[in-house]
């Protein structure tokens, strides 16, 4: 770097200069992921246009040329990908061969659902997961430890679509708790939308019906979604718990006389919840991933069942607007974390 | 000593659980007791039960770990004591310094928190009064500017202004017992001498008790009044300063002052200690030091020695006593 | 004027057999069930009673003597087909994992070793592919190259080797600057002989356990796009897809529940032996992600 500009660097504060170096490597890290998607829509076997326009268009040759123009797929590679790029940008994902609609616009129309379903689950698996985590570390090695990890292992363990169909069968079909499956009820009206999550949408209005419906929809779900993330959590709570505990200055807390409540929740909680809140950022991601399953067995007309049906037309121009989108909420998820994480911790902070 | 001394450990035995189900004891019957006001060195190498030794006085054992004996501190019988009652003596009563201020001091938590929790808690005084007292904790052990310092947080400090923030915090609830464990040790040579200057005067100040523990003979002799030295769990000599550090009469203790550089004449004479000492799941058989000791006979590969006064104020572990007047 | 080095006590450190004592039963437990899922994959055509795809029988009959998981839609005995879905699911997942650890273990190798600019380049990579959820990159390239299993393992392992590729990366890193690493290429190994003959028996292990905690997941993976249909294809008698089957039935809960519970015994079985690997080689790893 040029001194003068170097020296105006340094010349902010730390947690702003913090903030922006993760800017940029976020930044970068969409410029890769587009570079990724670009590069998996070059290797597909066959000709391009046949496979984004469809059988129909595709014998058309004015939309062929249309659609090559547009593309720039006469052009040499690097040329394509800038094309690819500033579609992307102005966010131009091409059009759905399912829909028959711009797949961005189905993106937008599907990712609500998807948000206000991971948001719950996320909340659920955080809450249980860093309260399992501490009993675990907290009874190390004795039955309650036992148990909560074998609960934690099984968490990971279990096949999400199979369990989302177990607890439709047990909740719905048998027991009748659960009003099944979709995001509200026949009779439920869809709230007037002004963020897209039906649940704050009915809340807003004032629309309890549709309030209580959606909640109950979404119950289940949520949680089954939940579950992979619960056990990842417990998991990773215990072993940054245990980590924390082996420190001196716990044992020190403990020489003060503070008493072992304290101790767990102030000293030994709070380093603990910096690591896991930068690995819940990660969490987040495979719980979008998760979401494909859970959504297609439930109906939630979300971005993952959208990306199954899709995926079943073997739509890639779909399927790929899906993924850059997931990618890019899990780049912008860990870029938010990693500046949660930067303002909990002073030595980041403060340095 | 003719009043009651302020701690006194008496036959203190702990057992810790080994790897194979069995017990390990990591202290065998020590007893030592320390004077109102008084500098009380505890010295040995690493394995040698010091810093359980310290911790046993908190009641801080690992896990699994038993004691028995008497702690006797402030008329009551810690080690009968109700873990919650030993938990207000901790912190409040008796206060330890940790060997390294890197560590020891929380990183997430302020200066302020960090001095005033105990406070808060021991006291149960507000905010306001809590902080006005850490101010004056703070300017106790000179760090300077100290309202500021209460803001910030451990890694904008150097080691020594933060071991003199972790005196400080012992320091909070003016404990009558200090308990310092290797306090100088993790720190620059240049750094010690303030440290150790600090402790020294806060004795004065104060009227401060203190448990001093170190292997570094040099701090010793810097603030002890008297030395007690420990070797495989057990206590092998006590006495003055004066007449352990320039008088040893246990081999061993003639041999960790022989394993400092002194200076004679132009030369550095620095004669390192033969062997390891051994691990206290397998003690040799007699007295534990005998493998390593240059005076060792026959006899001492049968019977461990028990500690006997040899002089006033002076007492040994060793059945041989080949040093007696032999200066170290 | 210090005589030795002081002890570092520790009042929270674990001895050792304390530990595994209980951590014994569970990693028995899983390699007992993989052990038995692993025979039911080698054995399946001579342990079944019947033929996978026979439509010998009536039409979704709930368990019963003859049929113990009872019989689908064409009348095919369950069980049978359970079996044989050993032979799909795992050996697929096996190749996955063995896959993505080999390219994952080289490419950490590499960028330990090696650092500056491959270093950065190697690991920002990782970082961005770990960027796209697995199972929807699957899809992706399932729908380009059409709907079958081993396109979909190609798939999974672009996005699963940059975990071992940063553990295997922290590990060198630890281990570059040992003296006997240090000393043996001073005697003028070349840094490929000292990564294969220094470094790479203190990788292994923590490779190995990763990857049986990985295996689990390959399973999940690859049986859920078959639940989508974009994993094997029918009559393929293959766990994820016989789910799906069962859930156009749904209130033959048998036709699901078999199958769902064979994945769950494989994917809980690796994660018990693999925790409990972990726990005896490499607890460290316990912090990281997964």
């Amino acid at each position: 770097m040029q001194q003068p500009i170097k020296r105006a660097w340094y010349a902010l504060p730390s947690l702003v200069r913090f903030i922006l170096r993760r800017l940029a490597i976020g930044v970068l890290l969409c410029v890769g992921v587009t570079l990724v998607s670009f590069t998996l829509t070059q290797i597909v076997p066959g000709d391009p246009v046949a496979a984004s326009l469809g059988d129909q268009a595709s014998s058309d040759p004015e939309t062929v040329a249309a659609f090559r123009q547009r593309f720039g797929l006469d052009k040499p590679l690097p040329e394509q990908y800038l094309i690819y790029v500033t579609n992307l940008a102005q966010g131009n994902f091409g059009e759905s061969l399912q829909t028959r609609r711009p797949v961005a616009d189905d993106l937008a129309k599907y990712m609500s659902a998807t948000i206000e379903l991971s948001l719950v689950a996320m909340t659920f698996a955080m809450l249980a997961g860093v309260a399992l985590g501490i009993i675990a570390a907290v009874n190390r090695d004795r039955w309650p430890d036992q148990v909560i990890r074998v609960i934690s292992l099984a968490g990971v363990s279990v096949p999400t679509f199979w369990l989302s169909l177990v607890c439709l069968y047990v909740f719905f079909f048998q027991l009748g708790w659960s009003p099944g499956v979709g995001r509200l009820s026949p009779g439920a009206a869809a709230p007037m939308n002004l963020t897209g999550l039906y649940t704050v949408d009915a809340l807003l209005t004032g629309n309890w019906k549709t309030l209580g419906s959606a909640l109950a929809h979404l119950a289940l779900p949520a949680m089954v979604l939940a579950i992979y993330t619960i056990g990842a959590i417990t998991r990773f709570t215990r072993a940054a718990m245990l980590d924390a505990f082996q420190q001196d200055y716990v044992r020190a807390a403990r020489a003060k006389g503070m008493p072992e409540r304290t101790v767990v929740m102030r000293h030994v909680l709070r380093p603990a919840l910096a690591s896991i809140i930068t690995v819940s950022g990660m969490a987040f991601g495979r719980m979008l991933g998760g979401a494909v399953l859970v959504e297609s067995v439930f109906s939630w007309p979300g971005l993952g069942e959208y990306a199954y049906r899709s995926a079943l037309a073997l739509d890639l121009r779909a399927i790929m607007g899906v993924s850059l989108v997931i990618a890019a909420v899990y780049i912008l998820v860990n870029l938010l974390v990693d500046i949660l994480y930067a303002i909990v911790d002073p030595r980041i902070r403060l340095s | 000593m003719s009043e009651a001394p302020l701690v006194s450990i008496e036959n203190l035995t702990i057992s810790l659980p080994g790897n194979d189900g069995g017990r390990l004891f990591p202290v065998r019957d020590v007893s030592l007791s320390i004077g109102a006001g008084e500098i009380v060195g505890l010295a040995g190498e690493s394995g040698s039960g010091k810093t359980i030794t310290a911790l046993s006085l908190l009641g801080l054992l690992p896990p699994g770990g038993r004691m028995s004996g008497h702690i006797r501190f402030g008329g009551q019988d810690l080690l009968t004591l109700p873990p919650r009652a030993i938990a207000d003596v901790r912190g409040r009563d008796i206060a330890m310094v940790f060997q390294d201020p890197m560590t020891a001091l929380h990183p997430m938590l302020s200066i302020e928190k960090q001095l005033t929790e105990h406070l808060r808690h021991h006291r149960g005084i507000d905010a306001r009064a809590a902080r006005t007292r850490a101010i004056e904790l703070l300017e106790l052990v000179r760090i300077p500017d100290a309202a500021r310092a209460l803001k910030r947080y451990p890694h904008q400090f150097s080691g020594g202004m933060r071991q003199r923030i972790a005196i400080a915090i012992a320091l909070c609830c003016e404990p009558q017992l200090l308990i310092a464990d290797e306090p100088t040790t993790a720190l620059d040579v240049t750094v010690q001498a303030g440290i150790l200057r600090l402790l020294q005067q806060l004795r004065g100040e104060l009227g401060l008790s203190v448990l001093l523990i170190t292997h570094d003979m040099g701090v010793m002799s810097a603030l002890s009044d008297r030395v007690v030295i420990m070797y495989a769990g057990r206590v092998v000599e006590t006495g003055t300063r004066t007449d352990v550090l320039q008088h040893p009469r246990h081999p061993y203790t003639h041999s960790l002052l022989g394993a400092l550089p002194h200076e004679h004449g132009d030369d550095m004479l620095l004669q390192p200690m033969r062997g390891t000492p051994p691990s206290i799941g397998a003690l040799p058989p007699g007295c534990p030091f005998h493998p390593r000791c240059d005076w060792a006979e026959a006899r001492c590969r049968d019977i461990e020695p028990g500690l006997h006064a040899v002089e006033p104020n002076r007492a040994i572990a060793c059945v041989v006593d080949p040093l007696v007047g032999v200066p170290a | 004027m210090t005589i030795a080095a002081p002890a570092t006590v520790n009042p929270h450190r674990p001895t050792g057999k304390l530990r595994s004592a209980w951590l014994q039963p569970l990693g028995l437990v899983g390699a007992t069930l993989l052990l038995i899922m692993i025979m039911a994959a080698l054995l399946a055509p001579w342990v079944v009673p019947y033929e996978p795809n026979a439509q010998a029988f009536g039409r979704f009959l709930a368990p019963n003597a003859t049929n113990w998981f009872g019989t689908d839609q064409l009348g095919r005995d369950i069980f049978s087909r359970v079996v044989h879905g050993a032979r799909v699911s795992m050996p697929y997942a096996l190749q996955l994992v063995v896959m993505a650890a080999v390219i994952g273990t080289v490419a950490g190798a590499i960028a330990g070793y090696f650092g500056g600019w491959i270093d950065g380049v190697i690991m920002r990579a990782a970082d961005l592919v770990m960027a796209f959820p697995d199972i929807i990159l699957a899809m992706a390239v399932v729908a380009a190259l059409g709907p079958n299993l081993f396109n979909a393992v190609l798939a999974v392992v672009v996005v699963s080797w940059p975990i071992y590729a940063r553990v295997v990366r922290s590990l060198i890193l630890t281990l570059r600057d040992e003296p006997y690493v240090q000393s043996s290429r001073l005697l003028g190994a070349s840094s490929g002989r000292a990564l294969w003959k220094d470094i790479r028996p203190n990788v292994a292990g923590p490779v190995v356990v990763l990857a049986a905690l990985e295996y689990g997941h390959a399973v999940l993976i690859l049986s859920g796009l078959s639940f989508l249909g974009l994993g094997a294809q029918p009559p393929t008698a293959e766990w994820g897809s016989m789910v799906s089957e069962g859930a156009k039935y749904f209130d033959k809960w048998w036709m699901s529940a078999f199958p769902g519970l064979a994945i769950l015994v494989v994917v809980l079985a690796a994660n018990f032996l693999g925790d409990t690997l972990r726990d005896a080689f490499d607890p460290k790893s316990a912090k990281a992600f997964r």
